[in-house]
């Protein structure tokens, strides 16, 4: 297994084509964020007063944290997992108390100019915890209550975001049932079940609810007479159609009486319930506006009307990838969308080719958290799944987000370069 | 590893899955749907109109009638408002605190974030000092146009003027014009509109979420210039127009002067006027209600639109029309024992004098209406035609002077006159046996007939160039184009030889220039004028004294006529007006004795108003007539026949 890509220089062999993937978002990220933020009367590329020019401070300062984590010894993250674990959960809870209150959310605690936002933090700490307590069960056949036990680790993160309140950083822990589908607490049929119940929730928004139940009852009758001769499909056929439609009630009755007004409207939009391109649908539309106007080879660097304009609110943060969709066109976005795959595929080689199960556990968790960011983040500016504030990891502007995926990706090449030195 | 292994492709697949969604969204998104692209640019681009400057008009010798003088809007964005020094504001605008914030609550209600008018129209003069303090003001910003200017204050009811337009005009024009644009409403600023407004030029200006300007587009690929309206030179003569609304100060009426060989107007005079600069800036409003509510109606456009029985200058036309019909020639000879005896000799329409055996030409300088009235006869009921034919006959030979229907100035408003057809007397009389006796009123022009001034003038126009005329015109050039249009240029017969003129010709020059004729006090040395004093009937009260000439008698260079409403007798008034007015024309100097121009500039024949009594001019313009752009009903002239009993000049 020689691979050109690595060499010896953090005592193993380190993966040099993840970190020139990782460099090269990065970059591609500054570059953008630079043309989302342009100021035509103060074009200086280093600026310190702008997000482009503290980007590059972030940048500068994610290198040396990625190499610093290189070089301290794998099992300290291993061993002090419980400790990081224990740590955001105060932060978490401390942003409840002192926390400063942005667009709605009070997720940022002030140090300085700089603000941290504990959430993001939580999700690597998750991980590193999770990554630890699977791997000690890995022995034994998976069994139910190490999976609710791990549940509540991830859980317990989850309560304290959903109370700022930032659904959308809630939401990306469970990208991690990708985890426990790969270590077996989850099967197949399960996964299947839980896409189903997805694919239910949005068509039962999308359409009325007697509709969706219909059409699932003449599924189930097809089926029926498919596997006439197998009774015991026939029974699950059965229950399964039962459960559904239980569902859809609950879908109907969560929708109607939990779901805070917000969320129903950006679910509303997607969905196309809502047509309303002033009021709140305005950032979707104009995202889209953006994206789409970008056409093939897209308008070129700092060209873009949209985004030079501020149309886009948020744009150097969550919606990013309109800057990268009008400037680069299609082909910048299918260079964007071709480097986050190669990653993500990258990184489930990475896990595999681990010799513990905790390197195996947390290279997982991180190709999920990453996967579940890339997809709803850009998912969210061309309008197919609701509007909910998550950034697109290492390109989105701000330092907690930045630094946060960059050690999590790095603890990952640290294990993986040293996967010969760990027990 | 164990057996869970593979489910690392199922993973793996997932990925691929969701990512192949994403970029079949962008696929349909960026190549597919081009919609996106025209919402980007309708987004950001805004289209800002630039106004050209209207074009000017001149006078024939090329100096200004009506130019542009630049005026400033000052514009205001609520939004970037901040440490306003609202007095001073206040003081330099010239508005009070109330003004102050009743126009900032406008504007903030339109937008925010968008520029819009706080005051408009200020002048130049305040602007000066405004603009020092403009830096103080953020937010407050200056946007200059031009509005019209008219430098002598003369001919207002030619230049007209211009105004914003309304719902009407916008649906009219299919859309081209948008609200506060300015449109020519009267006179030559409505006919020529077409021209004056010139073309608008685009800007593409880019705009950023908040609607501020961020710069122009595509660096000005796509904007186009505007273009300032064409140049118009008119055919008056500047000089001419300021004389002449001079002599007709404090007097009803109409002058208008043609140059025969053209058809071009030298002067056109509608009194009472106005000063043409109060059709402009803030005062626009309030002088607009003046000018309506004035009982004088200056508004009114008296040449082209007043009508009057046209009196003695008839007596050419009927002159003319029976010779060419062949019911007189120079030689025949009436006898007039003082009057005209009709009717089977019970009626009698009479003469001033008793000139027994009277020759065409003695006719014309005495305006005989004996001779007219036999004359008149003749054609009507001498033809061996029934008596309606034979008066459609003369009425057709009338016409083709430019009688009974408008002459085609252009100018809007213009009035047909008024000429009865047969069939008007026909249904009158109730069956179709009248004769001449039954309006032999018309032989010299007086009692169911109207006639504009512009008409009269134009009579004149005729004989001086023995036979034709061109359609009379206040516009002679656009711009490098020497003609206005092509229907200027056509000469016009009046259907009467050339041969036929002579001895009316000589008829008019002898009343001017032998002792003893109408016009003999306001003869002019060295030139040999011809003419005639008239008297236009006014059933309501003192009549219009009437002059209409040309000179010199060969090749003419002006011809014109002079009504003053209520002067009665026409030589005391019109007679020197229109004598001073050719004699500048010609010769550059007045020779007319001081005392008598002393008399015309002072005099004041305005009708005396008594508050809650509806006046003379009232009556006679009629007050129906507030928007010169509305036709004014026709309003018949009727005279009964006993008021022409004794009627004579």
């Amino acid at each position: 297994m020689t691979n050109p890509h690595r060499n010896k220089l953090f005592g193993g062999e380190v993966d040099w084509f993840t970190i020139l993937l990782w460099l090269l978002l990065c970059v591609i990220g500054w570059f953008n964020i630079h043309a989302a933020v342009f100021d035509p009367e103060h074009p200086g590329l280093f600026n310190m007063n702008t997000n482009y020019g503290k980007q590059s401070i972030y940048i500068f300062s994610a290198m040396i944290i990625a190499a610093t984590i290189l070089i301290v010894d794998a099992k300290f993250y291993s061993s002090f997992s419980p400790v990081f674990y224990a740590i955001t959960i105060l932060l978490l809870i401390a942003v409840l108390i002192v926390g400063r209150n942005v667009g709605g959310n009070q997720a940022w605690i002030p140090i300085g100019s700089f603000r941290l936002q504990p959430s993001e933090f939580a999700k690597l700490a998750t991980c590193l915890l999770l990554a630890r307590f699977l791997s000690a069960h890995s022995n034994k056949s998976p069994n139910l209550k190490t999976l609710l036990v791990g549940a509540v680790v991830i859980m317990l993160p989850v309560v304290l975001v959903l109370l700022q309140p930032d659904t959308g950083s809630a939401l990306a822990f469970f990208a991690l049932v990708f985890v426990f589908y790969r270590e077996g607490y989850i099967s197949g049929p399960w996964m299947l079940f839980g896409a189903l119940a997805i694919l239910l929730f949005v068509l039962t928004l999308a359409f009325n609810q007697w509709a969706v139940i219909a059409v699932a009852a003449a599924i189930t009758g097809l089926g029926i007479y498919y596997f006439r001769r197998k009774r015991k499909i026939i029974t699950s056929l059965v229950i399964l159609f039962v459960i559904s439609a239980t569902y859809v009630f609950c879908v109907e009755f969560v929708y109607d009486n939990i779901l805070q007004s917000h969320q129903r409207d950006r679910i509303n939009l997607i969905l196309g319930q809502m047509d309303d391109p002033r009021g709140i649908g305005y950032q979707l539309n104009q995202s889209k506006i953006a994206i789409g106007s970008g056409q093939f080879w897209g308008k070129g660097y700092l060209q873009g009307t949209q985004t030079k304009y501020n149309f886009v609110p948020d744009q150097s943060t969550d919606f990013i990838f309109c800057t990268i969709g009008e400037e680069w066109g299609f082909v910048g976005s299918m260079v964007v969308i071709g480097i986050y795959l190669t990653l993500l595929l990258r990184i489930v080689n990475i896990a595999e080719r681990q010799r513990t199960a905790f390197a195996r556990i947390y290279a997982y968790g991180v190709a999920s958290i990453l996967f579940f960011h890339f997809a709803i983040n850009i998912g969210m500016t061309i309008g197919i799944v609701p509007i909910i504030g998550i950034p697109l990891p290492f390109i989105s502007y701000g330092g907690s987000s930045l630094w946060s995926f960059t050690i999590l990706l790095f603890i990952m090449l640290k294990f993986d370069a040293n996967k010969k030195g760990i027990a | 590893m164990n057996g869970l292994f593979e489910r690392k492709y199922i993973i793996q697949g997932i990925f691929i899955a969701v990512a192949i969604v994403i970029a079949s969204r962008l696929f349909y998104l960026q190549l597919i749907d081009e919609t996106y692209l025209l919402s980007a640019n309708n987004n950001v681009l805004r289209k800002m109109v630039i106004y050209p400057a209207r074009g000017v008009i001149l006078d024939r010798e090329g100096k200004v009638l009506v130019q542009n003088e630049p005026v400033y809007d000052l514009l205001v964005t609520p939004r970037e408002v901040v440490d306003l020094d609202t007095a001073l504001l206040c003081e330099l605008v010239g508005i009070d605190r109330e003004g102050f914030e009743r126009r900032m609550t406008t504007a903030r209600n339109y937008s925010p974030y968008k520029a819009s008018q706080f005051e408009k129209q200020i002048p130049a003069s305040a602007y000066a000092k405004l603009q020092e303090h403009l830096y103080k003001f953020r937010g407050f910003y200056v946007q200059n146009r031009t509005v019209r200017n008219y430098p002598d204050s003369i001919a207002a009811q030619f230049l007209g003027y211009i105004q914003e337009v309304n719902d009407r005009d916008i649906e009219r024009s299919n859309k081209f014009y948008r609200p506060g644009d300015y449109i020519g409403a009267t006179g030559v600023e409505s006919a020529y509109e077409e021209l004056l407004r010139g073309q608008r030029g685009v800007k593409n200006v880019m705009v950023d979420a908040f609607n501020r300007p961020q710069g122009v587009f595509a660096e000005g690929k796509y904007d186009t210039l505007a273009v300032a309206g064409d140049e118009l030179v008119s055919s008056l003569d500047k000089e001419l127009q300021v004389l002449a609304e001079k002599l007709m100060r404090n007097k009803i009426g109409s002058v208008v002067a043609i140059e025969p060989a053209t058809g071009e107007i030298l002067t056109f005079v509608s009194s009472p006027s106005y000063d043409p600069n109060m059709m402009v800036g803030r005062e626009r409003g309030n002088n607009y209600m003046k000018l309506l509510n004035d009982p004088f109606k200056p508004m009114f456009i008296r040449p082209i639109q007043a009508q009057y029985p046209p009196g003695s200058i008839f007596k050419v036309v009927n002159a003319l029309t029976a010779q060419q019909a062949g019911m007189i020639d120079e030689h025949t000879i009436f006898n007039c024992p003082g009057g005209y005896r009709y009717g089977g000799g019970r009626a009698i329409m009479r003469c001033t004098h008793v000139d027994g055996s009277i020759p065409l030409v003695t006719a014309i300088q005495r305006s005989c209406n004996t001779y007219f009235g036999y004359s008149y006869a003749r054609m009507i009921d001498h033809r061996n035609l029934p008596t309606a034919e034979a008066y459609t006959l003369w009425r057709n030979a009338v016409m083709k002077f430019g009688i009974g229907e408008s002459l085609g100035i252009d100018l809007p408003g213009e009035k047909s006159g008024l000429l009865p057809t047969a069939d008007y007397y026909t249904k009158r009389y109730g069956n179709a046996r009248w004769g001449s006796g039954f309006n032999i009123s018309l032989s010299i022009g007086q009692g169911e007939m109207g006639v504009t001034p512009l008409q009269m003038a134009n009579i004149m126009a005729i004989v001086a160039n023995r036979g034709f005329y061109y359609r009379p015109h206040l516009i002679k050039a656009i711009g490098e184009k020497k003609i206005a249009k092509p229907e200027f240029t056509e000469k016009i017969s009046a259907g009467v030889d050339a041969k036929y003129y002579e001895p009316v010709v000589e008829g008019l020059s002898r009343a001017v220039n032998v002792p003893g004729g109408t016009g003999y006090s306001v003869r002019i040395a060295d030139i040999e004028m011809c003419g005639k004093t008239g008297t236009a009937q006014n059933p309501h009260g003192a009549d219009h004294a009437v002059f209409f000439a040309f000179a010199p008698r060969d090749n003419p260079k002006i011809a014109i006529a002079v009504v003053v409403e209520n002067a009665g007798y026409g030589g005391v008034w019109a007679g020197p007006i229109a004598s001073m007015l050719i004699e500048q024309y010609i010769k550059d100097t007045i020779t007319l004795p001081k005392y008598i121009q002393d008399r015309i500039f002072n005099a004041d024949l305005l009708p005396k108003l008594e508050t809650g009594k509806s006046t003379e001019a009232d009556k006679v313009t009629s007050s129906r007539r507030a928007d010169p752009r509305k036709d004014p009903e026709e309003e018949p002239l009727f005279v009964h026949h006993r008021i022409l009993a004794n009627r004579h000049d």
